[in-house]
């Protein structure tokens, strides 16, 4: 198929106001007579419901957990970026823009990119009408911070729980469509599948999570926000719920999922403790505006951290980036940790670990203001941990963190399946290779609040006046059917292993193989692997219990079978990928200094796969990627 | 360490539960106090019995998912500390834990130690918002807000809405989540034109629901991981008085 990602003509900083003109538009009468489906109640899934019920829109909302206001997001800490240049620090939409596409290495849809800084400042203004309690300064206007990646102070936050109370503001926004009638939420319901006719989106299938009731609900359009897949890897900084399964299915009907191997890893999570690890909790990438971070000289140096003097410790990142220093973007912090511990130099059990230092910090401003900015981080570390980090440096290590691959999406964030969009981490679009600090809270609350609500209305324009289809037509019942298959196959195969066995035995191998580093050689050892060990899952797994009832074996069940297709994918990718670029480091591509090396007259495209239905073949389709504004170069942030 | 624990478990909604007795044998103190149940699970499972039901999903003590009175405390001995934010190194080898479900009967138990909590969310769909449609608002730098407010504020709007505070409460009141919402927006300039009507529709869903009223026995305050003030209360109370009598958006 011949992709058309419809960017608009002309040029960049006109082509957002030039689509939303010709854009058609669904009259406000009209808009009642359309229902939409939204499946996600974080910050993409939350600000869309809400939006397009203010418009008048009939929207149904899904999520798994028991409230919208648990999904996801609410755990995201350091904060969300937009071009105020409230600081007069010589920021721009151009700027930010830049630095977006630069971050990304040069492997995202600059259209896109150039969108998202521009509605970047209209989320502050919203989030703020809405009550969210940004940090202010004394003068009571909004203060800022500088994140990763970036030289100059455009991240606004509210304390270490940005995404809580942003996430917060979109779902009161929700809670208020709720009570005027126009949204009608679902909680503990999961989709576990789509229903595509005739070639568009027409509705889904859900399963109850408190009755086990499965059935399906008919829409005019569905839309996609449903996180990232982070979780695959069994171990990451996600929540334990987080998980592929609605964009997987979609997959299956015939979504593109375009660049899966690109995932970042976060550099600043607390370490794995043990082998009961369930999951890993990620310190805010805003404590490298103050902490520095180093390893001992001596590899093998096993004295407590405060006993080992100045000129023994090794501020690597200072060290090799004197312009970035600590502020290095991610990817380019995870490596460097992970090569100080690959040459023996990584503290704590394992040698996996590096210290996170405040201790300067702490000097120059004072334990107050460090507790004002970090508070809450340095209890949740001493909880975990049990080590206090006013007077100990912190282990930190790098985590899969995010995803930036996605279903693919065009400009208007529809699926190759028309009908169907995609928005927030689910979608593919806008971080390219590897995301910037603060930019997903940044994208999910665009594409939600001021993106979709203006795209969406040109899809459901082309359809008025069509019937919906009945849920029970046929094109339900059969995938009803399905659903209810695979959930009794799943309670009848009585194994002799659990899920979560299962689980971490693949997220091992994707961490090992398909992780920080990837080799051709260990992603055909793991292609190898992925299909013997979903063999013997479905062989083998273990999930007690009935159907009618709560059952989380069974949710989690159903979502690791989705991780065991994904995962496959996701090596293919990698493999087919033979440059590095941002997330993805081939180790047979990197710089004399051991950074990526993207080959851009080979890769410069956007991987979209085509699912054939045999997981080891699935078709690969090329979106080019075109750089008008931008020139690429080699990132460098020394 | 060796552990007993005492877990309740109710299969369904209407079906009758029991405290239920497990040996946890083997835990590392660094575990957190639900990895120490998802090992207990697992153990189950290859034995044949359906793993404990419990609610969870980021474990860092910020989607409010998680929560057990963890022998006769919510949220256990830790202070501050959520269920999933807990760990086992708070405890001694050898000692017996007794977990339960939130009791309060605005909140009926789902299955062993899950319950529904939705009528929090029917007091925040009462009222619990500022009505600014999208894209209607103005540059957000263009009403300042002294930064003591804009942090007491934060610390109102730092709820998680875990329930806590009603299943420690006496009578079940869900004073202290609603009065939090209250005082989060009210304290705000951007909060005020619709304070007082917030203050009494919140109000009277709450009353509506079946939480029971408050006696200022502050055992919320003391339960609460997010360590919300009752001063909040007292501020709610003050509002709600207020809107009796003043509020201009009542018919
Ligand atoms: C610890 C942490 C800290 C972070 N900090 C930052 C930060 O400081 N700044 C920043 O910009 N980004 C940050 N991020 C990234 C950011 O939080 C996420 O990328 C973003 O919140 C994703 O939002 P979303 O709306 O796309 O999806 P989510 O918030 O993940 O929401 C997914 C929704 O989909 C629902 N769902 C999923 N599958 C199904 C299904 N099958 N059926 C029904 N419902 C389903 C869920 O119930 C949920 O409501 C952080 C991420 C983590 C893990
Ligand atoms: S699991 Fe999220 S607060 Fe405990």
């Amino acid at each position: 198929m011949q992709l058309d990602a419809k960017i608009p003509t002309g040029p960049i900083a006109e082509k957002w106001e030039k689509a939303r003109f010709d854009l058609k538009l669904v009259n406000p009468a009209n808009k009642r007579k359309f229902e939409i489906l939204i499946v996600g109640t974080g910050l993409a899934g939350a600000s869309a419901a809400a939006t397009l019920g203010e418009l008048g829109y009939n929207v149904r909302c899904f999520c798994f957990q028991d409230s919208a206001r648990r999904a996801h997001s609410i755990a995201a800490q350091g904060g969300i970026n937009a071009a105020k240049n409230y600081q007069n620090d010589g920021d721009s939409v151009f700027r930010l823009f830049y630095d977006t596409v630069k971050g990304g290495d040069y492997r995202a849809r600059e259209a896109n990119v150039h969108r998202l800084a521009e509605v970047s400042v209209n989320i502050i203004d919203q989030a703020t009408a809405q009550g969210v309690p940004f940090a202010r300064e004394y003068g009571g206007l909004l203060a800022n911070r500088s994140f990763g990646g970036a030289q100059v102070s455009r991240t606004f936050y509210a304390r270490g729980q940005t995404g809580q109370q942003l996430l917060l503001g979109a779902y009161q926004a929700l809670m208020r469509q709720v009570k005027a009638g126009r949204v009608t939420l679902h909680a503990r319901t999961e989709m576990l599948d789509l229903v595509v006719h005739e070639g568009r989106a027409r509705g889904i299938v859900t399963r109850d999570l408190a009755t086990g009731d499965i059935r399906s609900w008919s829409g005019d359009a569905v839309v996609l926000a449903t996180g990232g897949y982070g979780n695959v890897y069994y171990l990451s900084t996600n929540a334990k719920g987080s998980n592929v399964t609605a964009a997987w299915r979609a997959h299956r009907r015939g979504a593109y999922f375009a660049n899966p191997c690109y995932t970042q890893i976060h550099p600043t999570c607390i370490p794995v403790s043990g082998d009961y690890q369930s999951k890993l909790t990620l310190m805010s990438e805003s404590l490298r505006n103050d902490g520095r971070i180093w390893v001992p000289t001596a590899p093998g140096d096993s004295r407590r951290p405060t006993d080992i003097p100045e000129s023994e410790r090794d501020y690597y990142l200072e060290r090799r980036y004197p312009a970035f220093g600590n502020l290095v973007p991610r990817d380019v912090a995870s490596r460097a940790a992970k090569k100080e511990a690959d040459d023996g130099r990584g503290v704590g059990p394992g040698g996996l670990g590096v210290y996170l230092d405040f201790a300067n910090a702490i000097e120059r401003l004072g334990q107050d203001a460090i507790a004002a900015r970090y508070g809450n981080l340095f209890e949740m570390y001493e909880r975990i941990t049990g080590d206090d980090p006013y007077r100990v440096p912190m282990r930190i290590f790098p985590a899969v963190h995010y995803t930036m691959g996605g279903l693919w999406v065009d400009y208007n964030l529809m699926t190759t399946v028309p009908g169907l969009y995609s928005i927030g981490e689910s979608n593919f679009s806008d971080h390219g290779a590897n995301r910037l600090g603060a930019s997903a809270l940044m994208q999910g609350l665009a594409d939600g609040y001021f993106v979709l609500p203006n795209t969406i209305g040109d899809y459901l324009a082309q359809h008025m006046g069509e019937e919906r289809l009945e849920t029970s037509d046929s094109a339900f019942t059969a995938i009803e059917d399905d659903v209810r298959g695979r959930t009794r196959k799943l309670l009848e195969t009585n194994g002799k292993r659990t899920v979560d066995d299962f689980h971490r035995e693949l997220g091992l191998l994707m961490w090992n193989e398909c992780g920080m580093e990837r080799s051709a050689e260990g992603l055909r050892r793991a292609l190898a692997k992925i299909p013997e060990m979903r063999e013997e899952f479905h062989q083998n797994v273990r999930v007690l219990g009935g159907d009618q009832t709560v059952n989380q074996s069974l949710e989690k069940a159903g979502r690791v079978a989705d991780f065991f297709e994904l995962a496959e994918l996701m090596c293919i990718d990698a493999l087919n990928r033979d440059e590095s670029c941002g997330g993805h480091f081939r180790t047979e591509h990197q710089t004399p200094e051991g950074e990526a090396q993207r080959d851009d007259e080979n890769f410069r495209y956007v991987a979209a796969w085509e699912c054939t239905g045999d997981f080891a073949k699935p078709v690969l389709n090329k979106e080019p990627l075109e750089f008008e504004n931008v020139k690429l170069t080699q990132r460098s942030y020394k | 360490m060796d552990l007993t624990l005492y877990v309740w478990r109710q299969a369904g909604p209407d079906a009758a539960g029991e405290m239920k007795r497990y040996e946890a044998q083997g835990m590392s103190p660094d575990m957190s106090f639900l990895e120490m149940l998802d090992v207990v699970n697992e153990r189950l499972i290859l034995e044949g019995e359906e793993p404990i039901v419990f609610e969870h999903d980021c474990r860092e003590g910020i989607c409010g998912a998680c929560g057990m009175v963890i022998n006769g405390v919510a949220h256990g001995p830790q202070r501050a500390t959520t269920t999933c934010q807990l760990h086992m190194r708070q405890f001694n080898d050898g000692d017996t834990i007794y977990i339960e479900p939130w009791r309060s009967t605005a909140f009926p138990v789902l299955r062993d130690l899950m319950v529904d909590r939705s009528s929090f969310d029917r007091i925040i769909e009462a009222g619990g918002y500022v009505s600014v449609s999208t894209g209607s608002a103005r540059d957000a730098n263009e009403i300042p807000v002294p930064k003591a407010d804009a942090d007491s504020a934060m610390d109102a709007a730092a709820c998680i809405g875990c329930g806590a505070c009603v299943a420690a409460c006496p009578n079940g009141a869900a004073q202290l989540f609603t009065s939090a919402k209250v005082a989060h927006l009210g304290l705000l300039p951007q909060g005020q034109p619709e304070r007082l009507s917030r203050t009494r529709a919140m109000v009277a869903v709450m009353e509506d629901e079946a939480f029971g009223s408050c006696t200022n026995h502050r055992e919320c305050e003391a339960v609460c991981p997010k360590q919300i003030s009752v001063d909040y209360i007292a501020r709610l109370n003050r509002d709600y008085l207020k809107a009796q009598l003043l509020d201009p958006n009542a018919k």
